[in-house]
């Protein structure tokens, strides 16, 4: 049995992957969700095809990293599944629900037409909605920490509604929306574009107040927090985070308005939200169920994570690789027609 | 495979048969993704204390099956179907051939973590009551794993070749792509021939092995309540959990142990010998079996007499023939389900066979009403996504090929 424990801090390497996973899966499947998100107000049935054209050959790609989020918090974490997923149980079922639903919406929708097809077209709508509802909710949840007694959930059913969860629901929405429209910006031209740029600005209000919201509820949660970020010298060495983040927020809203730049709004976002999965990475650190158990106490032990190490080690990059020759074969806008 | 004959003899034939069933294809697929993503997480929302105590060992098998198959699968899925003009046709093939090979990754590591649950080894248990693996070739390679890998796989495949097979008939029931359907009959006639008796052989083997390991099982499935020599094969039986022991029973002398220990004088155990509450559910189990092995020699004489009208040119003719085969359609599924069942139940009351009990491994927190609306959205749900998606994909079938269909 081969043990790498001994020299390697595994725990936060898996810690680190985690998040990097759950990451990429925000990124990746949020863009794909707020497609969905932004879908009934397009402003015509071309439009729609063409937003679902420039998805369709992606979102079981990206779904397949909340997979890997699941799978290997199960593998490297069993203790943190264990609690965690009872503690939200009825979010995540909804999630699960609403991901179905606007999953087969996908292939059902091209080979129906008339009703049937405006059916799935809110089955898809309402579907992602909710599963980026859901996304948030749990996440501010999880911030929040969760009742534990010994290795065990003992909160209530209803536990991860508050307040605050509501709010970074809201938040994670709008977020998504953003994250949709700027893809639309890159992947589509004419109508559907000049459309999309009007909903990316109109959104990234939203996402400017819901963050600030965020930001200043955070420290409120927990003293962890509050010192984390408010104490001397650390606070000097982590403005950055949020003066970057006002950057780039001024920085988009001028390319929203400037037609030669299709690109840049979509990255532009992708960097946003990289800054704000940093400021929770870092408030939560070294937390893994927060407040109760840190990343070492819930870790698998050493020759389960050896294991998966040395399987992910050549693996991850292979998958990287190949999901970058998937964007690249679909690269260009995307049309109108049935695509198979 | 059919995407292969097309680019090695270019018969338009084969290129719009693969263009049929890929269609097929993604709608099943897309429905496998969802379903997937839900498994992925109810380990832990319902059977938190399981995955908490077995994690260690079972927890690396799942992450090994979505970095290796899902990725695969899912991203090359893409270039598969929508990647026709994108891609070279070679890229094309290749991206099919991946898919392919993605899918038997993930049934290799999926089915080596359920045989682990039926047949544990290579683990010891700490001081905290969870497990620590001790040896990972133990683990992955357990000793119902080969079996039971061989029998999903080819009953995977004889599933398919029964559904391509009954469409084939029905196109040749109703006079339409003649061509094409001889082609999709040929083909499932040539695996209900080979492959369903290589399945008897596997299963029955599998059999052997389940009776080393769980005779308790093999004791339900044949329905043998006191230990005996030269048990006999119940055809019928009405199994009585409570009073142990069986009604109506229609009885061949002998052939239960012929079958189970290959001498007609072989011991096999009963139920009796377990306490009651290490028994499993007698009558599904039973009853499950039966009708799979019933299925699977079905699908023999289908395979048998389709070969013989072949031979006297009669089988792109004979209308009775292709009822049959139509009616035999859903007969794969039914038979994977029961096979399924079998396994699942004929291991309670466990989880991990022998270590961990059902009952010790379900969340704590999560009480009655909240697994009951959640199993109950979910029924609502499946039916709803597979009722759509066979509606979905018998109206692709009935379509068929469309004409002019220029898009090589």
């Amino acid at each position: 049995m081969f043990d790498f424990s001994t020299f390697l801090d595994l725990p936060f390497i898996w810690g680190a992957l985690i998040a990097l996973a759950i990451f990429l899966y925000v990124l990746l499947d949020g863009f794909d969700l707020g497609v969905g998100i932004i879908f009934p107000f397009a402003p015509s049935e071309k439009c729609r095809n063409r937003m679902m054209n420039s998805v369709v050959p992606f979102w079981d790609g990206n779904e397949t990293w909340l997979v890997l989020g699941g799978g290997g918090l199960l593998a490297a974490f069993p203790l943190a599944y264990a609690i965690l997923l009872p503690a939200f149980y009825m979010p995540i079922i909804m999630m699960l629900l609403c991901l179905i639903m606007r999953g087969v919406a996908f292939e059902f929708r091209f080979k129906s037409e008339g009703k049937a097809r405006a059916l799935w077209d809110y089955a898809f709508h309402f579907g992602s909605l909710g599963a980026a509802f859901m996304q948030g909710v749990i996440l501010g949840a999880f911030v929040q920490g969760v009742n534990v007694t010994g290795r065990n959930f003992s909160g209530g059913p209803f536990d991860w509604a508050s307040g605050f969860s509501m709010m970074t629901g809201i938040a994670v929405v709008f977020g998504y929306a953003l994250l949709g429209s700027t893809w639309l910006i890159m992947k589509t031209e004419d109508i559907t574009q000049v459309w999309a740029r009007k909903v990316a600005a109109y959104v990234l209000a939203f996402v400017g107040i819901a963050m600030i919201l965020v930001s200043i509820c955070m420290p409120l949660i927990h003293e962890h927090i509050r010192h984390f970020w408010f104490s001397l010298p650390n606070f000097y060495y982590l403005l950055p985070i949020p003066l970057c983040t006002l950057g780039l927020f001024i920085l988009l809203w001028h390319d929203l308005y400037r037609a030669h730049q299709e690109y840049r709004p979509f990255f532009l976002t992708l960097a946003i939200f990289s800054m704000g999965y940093l400021g929770f990475g870092l408030s939560i650190y070294p937390w893994m169920i927060p407040f109760h158990y840190t990343l070492t106490e819930a870790a698998a032990a050493g020759p389960s994570l050896s294991l998966l190490l040395v399987g992910v080690v050549p693996l991850l990059p292979l998958i990287l690789g190949y999901t970058a020759y998937s964007y690249y074969t679909f690269r260009g806008k995307s049309d109108h027609e049935h695509t198979y | 495979m059919i995407e292969g004959l097309w680019l090695k003899t270019n018969n338009r034939h084969y290129y719009e048969i693969y263009k049929l069933w890929i269609k097929i294809f993604a709608v099943a697929f897309g429905m496998g993704v969802v379903s997937g993503v839900v498994m992925s997480y109810q380990f832990g929302t319902n059977w938190s204390v399981f995955s908490d105590r077995v994690g260690n060992v079972i927890g690396p098998l799942m992450g090994f099956e979505v970095l290796t198959a899902f990725f695969l699968e899912a991203s090359f899925l893409g270039i598969m179907l929508f990647g026709w003009g994108r891609v070279s046709p070679r890229m094309h093939f290749i991206a099919t051939i991946i898919v392919a090979i993605g899918t038997l990754i993930s049934a290799f590591w999926i089915i080596s973590a359920n045989s682990w649950m039926q047949t544990p080894q290579g683990f010891e248990i700490g001081l905290d009551g969870r497990l620590y693996p001790t040896n990972w070739q133990e683990i992955i390679f357990n000793p119902s794993f080969p079996y039971r890998f061989l029998h999903m796989v080819t009953a995977a495949y004889l599933t398919s070749a029964f559904v391509i097979g009954g469409v084939g008939a029905f196109y040749l029931w109703n006079r339409r792509h003649r061509p094409q359907a001889k082609i999709m009959l040929s083909m499932a006639t040539l695996m209900a021939l080979f492959v369903a008796p290589i399945q008897v052989f596997i299963g029955d083997l599998h059999g052997l092995n389940t009776l080393e390991y769980q005779p308790a099982k093999i004791a339900a499935m044949e329905g043998i309540w006191d230990t005996e020599k030269s048990a006999g094969l119940r055809l019928f039986a009405i199994p009585d959990q409570k009073n142990e022991m069986n009604h109506y029973e229609i009885v061949i002398p002998h052939l239960a142990s012929l079958i189970l220990t290959h001498s007609l004088e072989g011991e096999v155990k009963g139920l009796k010998e377990w306490p009651k509450e290490d028994r499993p559910p007698v009558a599904w189990v039973f009853f499950a079996f039966r009708i799979m092995v019933g299925i699977g020699f079905l699908m023999i004489t289908i395979g048998l007499i389709s070969t013989v009208y072949y031979f006297r040119g009669k089988l792109f003719e004979s209308r009775p023939l292709h009822a049959w085969w139509m009616l035999m359609m859903p007969s794969g599924f039914i038979a994977l389900l029961a096979g399924w069942f079998v396994t699942e139940i004929g291991r309670q009351p466990y989880t991990a066979y022998g270590v961990i009990r059902t009952a010790e491994s379900v969340s704590p927190a999560i009480i009655g009403p909240q697994v009951a609306w959640s199993l109950l959205a979910f029924v609502v749900m499946y039916t709803l996504v597979f009722g759509a998606g066979s509606y979905y994909i018998l109206k692709l079938i009935y379509k068929g090929i469309p004409k002019g269909d220029q898009h090589v």
